[in-house]
């Protein structure tokens, strides 16, 4: 372990008063390791800035939902007589990756909830297990090949085994043009819940 | 709490006096603060110098590196479809993510040049003197893993700069003789420089040689501290005499001042001119010019310059003498003698490596600059990579095509096959095997069954489904002989 005294050149021999001597020392000691401990703590902070944002990017950039599909002029849903299937590209941002899906709905008459001026769009999911449904057109109704749900022209439940009516998606109208945005369903379910 | 703590006191010295409470419990089980004192009072032979902040500058360059190092992997993926895009993201998307690569590549640049710097000053002052043998080959070995995690790291983001860089620097180890070929495979996984090279070059670059630098460190660190500071080239390596200096306060605030200075430095150079990303490597490109980064400059041009006669004294005699130099240095240079002006030949020696690299890698810019097509190529690729750094990050598309989109924009041809098609989409096949009969988790696709079954097969199988096709939930359908006919004609028209 050194020794106080041997700090550097400056007072080379000078034995006496050794106790003022470290008095002096320590102070100047723990001056500096106030200096570094200061120094260092507001260094570490400054440069944990740029580290926090970065890990924290992804918890608080803004989560892209679902982007709103055009379905077309509304003008042309107006005097249909039987559902329309429409099949939607739907694009998904996940990070630094993206994947684009393809997703049939069906635009009808209707009154159920999320309805707009008398028109639905369905999702084709079958709310029970999760098959494509298809719109029988000799039957007048959308009947799920899997199961055998039946689903009135509203999408609204007729004969089980599905707990609901078929999943109205949430639509909008921009400058005439009917809008979707697809959203997905707990199957299974008597009422209809967003899968997260 | 009545014991004595192990900690030596001293009745002079406050921090050593007898301290209480929770501190002097924790002491007791942790003896941190002993060991603090213990770093703290390493003396220094002839006092605190600027001379000495070397050692301590590379390790909290070392520091910042591993920081920002273990910071990228968060979003960075090593893996040829997603390295690229994966960096573009850090650099073009995430919240000061620009600022930490920068400084993470900049961060190399500045590593080599301290690890210089810090080589240098060990052997003008002639610090590797006096049983100091292994300190100076610990050393050495940590030397050759700094370049090892510049040449690692470099092919990372997998642009075409560091692509073909790399390219370059993988053929160089094959023109070692006898286990040049065998090297160059170890290095790449195999002939080619692809996505099993990328994982080596990840797995070394953040496993391998972080965990050797990690181990030769403390070695080399031990070793200091069991030599003791070799002090000023008037201070006898063995004996030393002068009256010391503890490291604490004058050489800590030096080192600090130091390390506050390098990252001010780097934070400046990330901030002004963020590292660049050039464009996604492309293997095919036959035009681009590699250009390794500075510091391989010297071997770089070396490789190039002297070809046909004597050869073997290009790619093994010298460097064969100078690593046998560099590695040997004392072994070869006993004497105590430490003052640079009495010893001409190893500082001469020194002198004409060090001006010879420095001279090759003057003379590999000079070249580019001054012939014309490469310049003009140079300069293409700059551009190139400025633009792909101005244009917006693109997500990267991933997984299968859209499920039928090609067969589902294909038109049938013939009028039996529109009537097919009616029947499969009036009866719900898509339900089960997908969207132009593509296939999904619960169906086989089912696209050209044709060429698999004739009519009456397939109409046997309507009226009599298999057991898989029942346990599956195949409904029973009445299909006449002609649906089955158009049903097969939509089918094959989707091949």
């Amino acid at each position: 372990m050194t020794t106080v005294s041997n700090q550097q050149n400056e007072e080379p021999s000078r034995p006496s008063e050794p106790i003022q001597d470290i008095r002096v020392l320590e102070g100047r000691r723990s001056f500096f390791l106030w200096l570094v401990a200061i120094g260092s703590a507001t260094m570490g902070a400054l440069l944990s800035i740029p580290l926090i944002r970065y890990a924290l990017y992804p918890v608080f950039a803004k989560t892209t939902s679902a982007p709103w599909s055009k379905l077309g002029n509304k003008n042309q849903y107006a005097s249909i007589s039987a559902p329309v299937r429409k099949t939607i590209d739907i694009e998904q941002v996940n990070g630094w990756m993206k994947s684009v899906s393809r997703k049939p709905v069906y635009v009808t008459k209707g009154n159920r909830k999320g309805s707009l001026e008398g028109t639905e769009v369905l999702s084709a999911v079958c709310p029970h297990l999760g098959c494509d449904v298809p719109w029988n057109a000799d039957a007048k109704k959308f009947m799920c090949p899997c199961h055998g749900s039946v689903f009135a022209p509203d999408g609204s439940l007729v004969q089980g085994p599905a707990q609901r009516g078929m999943d109205t998606l949430p639509i909008k109208t921009e400058e005439d043009v009917l809008m979707v945005r697809y959203e997905y369903f707990q199957a299974l379910l008597s009422n209809k819940k967003l899968v997260g | 709490m009545s014991k004595q703590t192990p900690t030596e006191h001293t009745p002079q010295n406050p921090h050593h006096a007898q301290p209480s409470g929770l501190f002097h419990w924790f002491e007791q089980r942790t003896g941190l603060n002993r060991l603090l004192h213990h770093t703290l009072d390493e003396p220094i032979p002839g006092g605190a110098r600027f001379a000495f902040i070397f050692g301590s500058g590379l390790l909290f360059i070392f520091l910042s590196q591993v920081i920002t190092g273990i910071f990228l992997a968060l979003y960075y993926v090593p893996s040829v479809d997603h390295a690229h895009v994966t960096v573009a993201y850090i650099t073009k998307v995430v919240a000061a993510g620009s600022f930490l690569r920068s400084l993470h590549v900049y961060g190399a640049s500045a590593m080599v040049i301290i690890v210089l710097l810090h080589l240098s000053q060990t052997f003008l002052y002639g610090s590797y003197k006096g049983k100091r043998e292994l300190l100076w080959l610990s050393g050495t070995v940590l030397f050759t893993l700094v370049m090892g995690m510049a040449f690692t790291g470099y092919l990372l983001p997998w642009d075409q700069k560091s692509y073909f860089a790399t390219a370059v620097g993988t053929n160089v180890a094959s023109e070692v003789p006898l286990i040049g070929g065998f090297a160059k495979r170890m290095l790449r996984g195999g002939n080619q420089l692809g996505t099993l090279t990328l994982s080596r070059f990840y797995a070394m670059h953040v496993l391998y040689i972080p965990l050797l630098i990690f181990l030769f460190m403390a070695i080399h660190i031990y070793l200091f501290r069991k030599a003791g500071a070799a002090g000023p080239i008037s201070e006898s390596p063995i004996h030393p005499a002068q009256k010391t200096e503890s490291f604490y306060p004058r050489q800590l605030v030096m080192d600090l001042g130091f390390a506050s200075l390098l990252i001010v430095a780097l934070g400046f150079a990330a901030f002004i001119a963020p590292a660049a990303l050039g464009p996604l490597a492309n293997p095919a490109d036959t035009h681009y010019l590699p250009r390794p980064d500075w510091y391989f400059r010297p071997l770089f041009e070396w490789l190039k310059i002297w070809h046909g006669q004597a050869e073997f004294l290009r790619i093994l005699v010298i460097p064969t003498i100078i690593v046998f130099l560099f590695v040997a240095l004392p072994f070869l240079d006993r004497s105590p003698e430490r003052r640079p002006w009495r010893r001409p030949l190893a500082v001469g020696i020194y002198s004409v490596v060090f001006i010879a690299l420095i001279s090759l890698g003057a003379y590999s810019y000079y070249q580019d600059a001054h012939d014309k097509d490469i310049a003009a190529q140079l300069a293409l690729q700059r551009k190139a990579q400025q633009q792909y750094m101005k244009t917006p990050f693109q997500p990267q598309l991933v997984g299968a095509p859209l499920p039928g989109a090609a067969q589902a924009k294909k038109a049938p041809a013939s009028p039996l096959a529109i009537a097919g098609r009616k029947i499969f989409e009036s009866h719900g096949c898509f339900a089960c095997h997908g969207e132009g009969a593509v296939g999904t988790a619960i169906a086989p696709r089912i696209i050209g069954i044709g060429n698999k079954f004739s009519e009456e097969q397939m109409e046997n199988l309507f009226q009599h489904p298999t057991a898989k096709m029942s346990a599956g939930g195949m409904p029973h359908f009445q299909f006449t002989p002609n649906d089955v006919k158009a049903l097969r004609a939509y089918l094959d028209s989707l091949q």
